[in-house]
């Protein structure tokens, strides 16, 4: 009972507290690059949710029985980037063979994913802070779907705000990336504000 | 070989003319995290343009046996085996300041920049112009990000590389948010507003 308490604490933590892009800094270039409409913000949202915890899954096991049994723990960050181009890869052949309308939608955003450092981070951050506890495997996996969410969540916030922008009368230097990014931090703060809850 | 004159436009491209915050937006991602110290920040920006350098000086040298097709593949081996360098190296000889930047050392390995340089100058040019290259891109990365780290501590918690100042520690009333990251978001905006509005100056100037 304990256990789950201390797992939804997690999620709500990952969603919400320290979301990935408002409080961690990780994946601000696709979330400046992609939130331009609410539309593409939301497929590449949902692209990497699904990637996310896919890779939250095969780190921790990439870890603790292939690592740790070697003792090249080390090796982690190259492990890592290496599992998660692979998957990238693999999760759009799969895809792209079986649900041609979800690849058509997902289509641009998969490849776009590897270089995504929101998605390394998760798996960063799970060997950090979580493989030492028990359980650690449904709480990484937590994380990883938690860290989506929060991802997607911010990404279709800004991309409506973005879209309001676009007509709004803004001086000619502060159009597009500077403007952005006054818009997060002010988002920022109204997320600052869910920091209360845990 | 670099000739002077080239040495020079391949400098003021990177630290001016194709700057990667104000210019290309580029890698922000894992460096803006650790802003909020100016320590912190040089330590991650010096990490930063050893890699880039380094790497590209190596993918130049490797140009001509990459067949193209695996080149990203490549690339990323580099990159990972320089940025590994960097976080083993910083944890053995300093255990406290690797345990602050934390995960964001090996997140420089996403770091947009670094893949850019690669992709975009080194794949094409011989060592030594790639090496000034991915130097000056990173110099170029770094000093917008101290700025911005400069302005966060001073206002934020009124001290500088942990000294506190006159001034600002005792009759300033600390804006705390400034070291929050909202305050990351805001400064970097402000810092690119600045200078897109000098360099369409300078532009203006020159025709």
């Amino acid at each position: 009972m304990f256990e789950i308490g201390a797992i939804f604490k997690i999620f709500l933590a990952t969603v919400l507290v320290n979301n990935f892009i408002l409080f961690r800094f990780l994946g601000l270039c696709p979330y400046i690059g992609v939130s331009k409409n609410t539309d593409s913000a939301l497929g590449m949202g949902m692209a990497v949710i699904f990637v996310m915890t896919l890779t939250a899954i095969v780190t921790w096991f990439i870890y603790h029985y292939l690592l740790v049994p070697f003792h090249i723990e080390y090796l982690h960050i190259i492990a890592f980037i290496l599992t998660i181009a692979a998957l990238v890869q693999l999760v759009e052949m799969i895809i792209q063979k079986t649900a041609p309308a979800l690849y058509e939608a997902l289509g641009i955003y998969l490849p776009l994913i590897t270089t995504n450092c929101a998605v390394l981070g998760v798996a960063m951050l799970n060997k950090d802070t979580l493989f030492g506890q028990n359980l650690s495997f449904i709480k990484c996996v937590v994380q990883g779907f938690g860290a989506g969410v929060g991802f997607t969540i911010a990404m279709v916030l800004m991309a409506g705000i973005r879209e309001r922008l676009d007509i709004a009368d803004v001086p000619q230097p502060l159009k597009g990336v500077p403007i952005a990014f006054i818009a997060a931090s002010l988002l920022a703060i109204a997320f600052l504000g869910f920091s209360g809850m845990i | 070989m670099a000739s002077e004159a080239s040495t020079r436009t391949i400098m003021v491209k990177g630290l001016w003319k194709d700057n990667p915050i104000f210019r290309q937006v580029l890698g922000i991602c894992s460096t803006l995290a650790v802003t909020n110290l100016v320590l912190n920040t040089m330590v991650m920006c010096i990490a930063l343009v050893f890699t880039t350098a380094l790497s590209s000086f190596t993918v130049s040298l490797l140009r001509n046996h990459t067949p193209r097709r695996i080149r990203m593949m490549v690339q990323t081996l580099i990159i990972a085996f320089y940025v590994i360098l960097v976080d083993i190296g910083l944890k053995a000889f300093w255990p406290e300041m690797s345990e602050n930047l934390g995960p964001y050392v090996g997140l420089i390995i996403t770091n947009c920049i670094v893949m850019g340089r690669c992709e975009a100058f080194a794949g094409s040019n011989s060592p030594v112009p790639s090496f000034i290259d991915g130097f000056y891109s990173g110099v170029g990365y770094s000093f917008i990000l101290v700025i911005i780290a400069f302005f966060r501590e001073l206002l934020g918690m009124g001290t500088l590389f942990g000294y506190p100042m006159p001034f600002f520690s005792t009759i300033w009333d600390k804006w705390i948010i400034m070291v929050m990251p909202p305050g990351a978001f805001f400064a970097l905006a402000l810092v690119i507003w600045l200078f897109r509005t000098i360099s369409a100056d300078s532009e203006e100037d020159s025709k």
